[in-house]
């Protein structure tokens, strides 16, 4: 069932016996089951030691008082540490493969950025304390501020929005804002199809109409359609660069300067901004507004979904109306923290208003100003060129093995899409992403983007290496192989993992969305 | 550069499979006028791991950690003490460098989590479901008033007075562009929240009545009466718990008759981290579920009836209904709300009761010694760990000489609400089990220093 991998090792499979043994523990060697928390605790235990003294509350309290907390049970600290311990061993990591997931950007994580962001003197700052004990975290970010801006070549950005869709929602509030001000009541936000769902969803929040940009067959946005679109009506387009196809719109330019000159602004997803950090900068493209992922360009760790962080750079024309706080510098090298207090004194009457409590995410601009310094516009140009080189190495190492559908219209950027042409009658994209998972990787994104039929999106990055690739690869080119001859072992992957395929419509017919054992007894 | 495995031998290999010649060869789609010729100008170049520790280190030393100072800051970011063993787990890999689980056979010990913390999250509100969690409170707070108008129908949403005014802005910021009506006043230096103000704001056009409890300062306002009127109208009630350790001590909202719960997370496990990231927790009735934003765990079978967990109901999310989508929300805080299910595993019941009583007991401690400082008087009659206290003078003032005594002693008014003149002279002081009697005393003789 497994090829030989490229080292010329070849797995033992054991005995279809012995991997159907059940224990009495359920464990099986270490792979290991584990108990709900709640399955786990005795009630009134806890794992904490509290040893100040509490009081008789206040009596005015009275009527308030809670009256029952047996429904939280809590572990012993050993217990606590063994829960999450044996978690963990369930989950796929970046720390234990590649996680190719297309417009995604799993990279390594530095463990310096950890590091520094738990120094007291960021970590263990309150964002409310007076500015004179606060000017290092002030400082750093508007040091991140800075690079942003400088990498990007825009004019401003607003560092508060709490992840990229938030960011998005930021960049297109500006766009709403300053049409305000002109006095003009534009409706219509353009978006290619290829558009990440979150772009619509966007727009719609903020009122605007969407219209769909057709794709030309190359996976570019149609220019001609786009253009013949513009009107009085347009409020502007939201486009994804390199876009979803992992490619780069050729016209971006050309799209700026027809928008700009019908009136409109223009929104770019800054999703794959790894592709082109250090190489090309947005501003020079006639961007208006874009959204920068710390999490994905400047390898912020995704935590498992999170926490994000979106600080959007703007162009002068959109600058006025971003959103409070942000950080500002003074003439005599301070910084200064711009909010509801200061804003008309700082020349900032104009923001759309708040988009959150406090002033961003401190704990990701630290991890991510660390990961920039350490780069340099040296490293950052790398990064680029080795994302784009490893994307092509995969693009072109399975030529013929998997169909690439913009595969002749040239190189890709930072990820190499391919679609489902060419399985077995009965295969699908889904059976490969099941099968890397036996061969011990990550999926790439799948069905994602819309424009191709069981499309797969494979994104290395490039904290990969060359050997690392090369095995990535051998597993792919041997999965098209088996499901292009129909193997029907691959049709039930995973069967190596924590768990099979799991039922998504059960979970969804009738959602159980919190443990309920002890109430249903 | 230490982060990229690839050598020039390999880069030289690999173009050579590709048929390039140069790796700018495949950067022939972006047009030559825009490509840059090298390394931007101006910028430095890569540095040493030590190099840069050494630049991060001098920028976190010119803060004053809270830790370093008496210290009694709150208003939606509180301090407590994290167990060493929170931060350890959350750094192990296989959490810290996970993606969001998409891949559910591979993801069960996020999802598991996810799962546990729901349950952790309803039962602490008292509801019966909630989400995997948001940006934060402020944000939770604006989805809520936006689900509460998918469900009923309607557009004006009434914010209580002593609702955090951060979360407002937020609110107001979202509802320009929606065109909800919010009907909001700022509170007033009164010893209790203005209940009979808020009911008599409800009306039938009233979506939902939001509700921060305990409030903005510190007071704990009567939800019980709040939802009667609501659910009389047809409005839902909204509570907003800034603080959730404050729910070891008084009723959970859901068991008030609030039908959507709120709140900040940050207060348990996550940290201070000078405003972010942070964790919005929601959590609502079971019949709303389908109009609940964000995403959602839920328990199923694998293909041999063992037992897994999946993200579900996805039919509300961007990525399947784009324009049509409960919310564009993408992410939620996956770590923070790790390290906050971790921390409340830890502390169970019994554990965030006692910590609730003690952080109740050093405010107990704090406003009998503020109160023997001259020209200075308590205002709230009802609190948990934070109340407000009345100077005679500017509090913004009184806060800014306290740091220069290095006493971290409170949040004044002035900065949350610098239109209300009338709210100038108001003081929020917070306290925690990591508050003790030399920090109270610091701060009373701080204030009488400064007051002097």
């Amino acid at each position: 069932m497994s090829g030989v991998n490229a080292s010329g090792w070849r797995p033992e499979m054991g005995s279809a016996e012995a991997a159907d043994m059940a224990t009495a523990s359920g464990d099986k060697g270490l792979m290991l089951e584990e108990p709900l928390i709640f399955e786990l605790a005795a009630p009134g235990t806890t794992g904490v030691d509290i040893d100040a003294p509490g009081a008789q509350p206040l009596a005015s309290l009275g009527k308030f008082l809670r009256k029952d907390m047996a429904a939280l049970p809590g572990l012993s600290e050993p217990e606590t540490v063994r829960h999450y311990t044996r978690l963990s061993r369930q989950n796929y990591a970046i720390d234990l493969g590649p996680f190719p997931l297309g417009s995604c950007t799993m990279k390594h994580n530095p463990r310096l950025n950890e590091k520094v962001a738990r120094l007291p003197g960021f970590a263990d700052v309150h964002p409310l304390a007076p500015q004179q004990t606060v000017s290092g975290a002030l400082e750093a970010i508007n040091q991140l501020a800075f690079w942003l801006i400088e990498l990007t070549g825009m004019h401003g950005v607003a560092m508060s929005p709490k992840a990229g869709a938030h960011g998005e929602l930021c960049g297109v509030l500006c766009i709403k804002a300053a049409l305000e001000a002109r006095g003009e009541d534009r409706k219509v936000l353009l978006v290619p199809e290829s558009a990440h769902g979150t772009n619509p969803a966007t727009a719609a929040f903020a009122g605007f109409t969407i219209e769909n940009i057709p794709a030309t067959d190359e996976g570019r946005v149609d220019f001609a359609a786009l253009e013949a679109r513009l009107g009085p009506d347009v409020a502007g387009v939201m486009i994804t660069n390199p876009n979803t196809c992992g490619l780069f719109e050729r016209d971006m330019k050309r799209i700026g300067d027809a928008v700009h000159a019908a009136g409109g602004y223009v929104y770019c997803d800054g999703a794959n901004f790894n592709a082109i950090v250090g190489k090309v900068r947005p501003g020079d493209l006639g961007i208006d507004a874009m959204h920068i992922n710390l999490h994905k360009t400047f390898s912020t760790p995704h935590g498992g979904g999170g926490p994000g962080s979106g600080p959007v750079v703007l162009s002068e024309a959109l600058s006025p109306f971003g959103p409070l706080p942000y950080t500002a510098k003074m003439p005599d090298g301070s910084v200064r923290l711009v909010e509801e207090e200061n804003a008309t004194e700082m020349g900032h009457s104009q923001a759309f208003g708040r988009m959150a409590a406090f002033h961003g995410q401190m704990g990701m601009f630290t991890r991510a100003l660390a990961y920039i310094l350490s780069h340099g516009a040296d490293g950052l140009k790398q990064v680029a060129e080795d994302a784009v080189l490893n994307a092509n190495y995969v693009l072109r190492s399975l030529d013929g093995e998997l169909d690439a559908p913009f595969g002749a219209s040239g190189p890709c950027m930072h990820e190499a899409l391919f679609s489902d042409a060419n399985l077995a009658e009965g295969f699908s994209t889904l059976d490969i992403a099941k099968g890397l998972i036996d061969e011990g990787f990550h999926p790439m994104t799948v069905y994602f983007p819309l424009v191709v039929h069981g499309a797969m999106l494979v994104e290395p990055t490039e904290t990969e290496s060359k050997a690392g690739l090369d095995r990535f690869i051998g597993s792919l080119r041997s999965l098209a192989r088996r499901a292009r001859q129909g193997d029907p072992a691959l049709k039930s992957a995973p069967h190596f993992a924590p768990r099979r395929r799991l039922d998504e419509t059960q979970a969804a017919r009738k959602p159980v969305l919190a443990w309920k054992g002890d109430r249903e007894a | 550069m230490r982060y990229l495995p690839l050598t020039g031998a390999d880069r030289a290999e690999m173009l050579g499979v590709i048929g390039a010649a140069t790796v700018d060869d495949l950067f022939v789609d972006v047009p030559a006028e825009a490509r840059l010729p090298g390394p931007i100008a101006g910028l430095p170049m890569h540095a040493s791991e030590m190099a840069v520790e050494r630049h991060m280190g001098a920028l976190a030393a010119k803060n004053v950690s809270a830790g370093s100072a008496p210290f009694f800051l709150g208003a939606g970011a509180y301090r407590h003490h994290v167990p060493a063993s929170v931060d350890h787990l959350i750094q192990r890999g296989e959490f810290l460098t996970a993606y969001t689980p998409y891949q559910p056979e591979i993801a069960q010990g996020t999802l598991q989590v996810l799962f546990e913390f729901q349950t952790q999250v309803a039962r602490l509100f008292g509801v019966e479901v909630a989400n995997a969690s948001m940006y934060d409170g402020s944000t939770a707070a604006w989805e809520a008033v936006a689900m509460a108008g998918r469900i009923t129908k309607r557009k004006k949403a009434v914010l209580c007075r002593g609702l955090h005014p951060h979360y407002v802005g937020t609110v107001r910021t979202m509802a320009k562009f929606t065109g909800d009506v919010i009907d909001y006043r700022a509170p007033k230096l009164e010893a209790e929240p203005d209940t009979a103000g808020v009911i008599s704001a409800i009306d039938g056009e009233t979506s939902c009545v939001v509700v921060q409890y305990p409030d903005i300062l510190g007071r704990i306002p009567d939800l019980a009466a709040i939802a009667e009127a609501a659910h009389a109208q047809g409005a839902l009630l909204v509570a907003v718990v800034t603080e959730p350790v404050a729910l070891g001590l008084i009723e959970a909202p859901g068991n008030l008759g609030a039908d959507i719960v709120v709140g900040e997370g940050q207060s348990l496990g996550v940290g201070l981290q000078f405003g972010g990231p942070y964790l919005g927790l929601f959590g609502c009735r079971e019949k709303f579920v389908r109009q609940m934003p964000g995403r959602l765990c839920g328990e199923t079978v694998d293909a041999e009836g063992k037992r897994g967990y999946v993200l579900t109901l996805s039919t509300r999310e961007q990525h399947i209904r784009r324009e049509k989508a409960t919310s564009n929300i993408c992410t939620n805080a996956g770590l923070c709300a790790l390290a906050f299910s971790i921390h409340m595993t830890l502390l169970g019941g019994e554990g965030l009761g006692q910590l609730a009583r003690v952080s109740h007991a050093r405010a107990q401690a704090a406003a009998a010694r503020l109160a023997r400082v001259p020209g200075v008087t308590v205002l709230n009659h009802a609190y948990v760990n934070e109340f407000t206290v009345i100077l005679p003078g500017d509090a913004r003032e009184a806060v800014r000489a306290m740091a220069d005594r290095f006493v971290l002693g409170g949040v004044s008014l002035g900065r949350l609400y610098p239109d209300a003149s009338d709210l100038a002279q108001g003081l929020l002081v917070c306290t925690s089990e990591l508050t003790t009697d030399e920090d109270i005393e610091a701060l009373g003789a701080a204030l009488e220093g400064v007051l002097a």
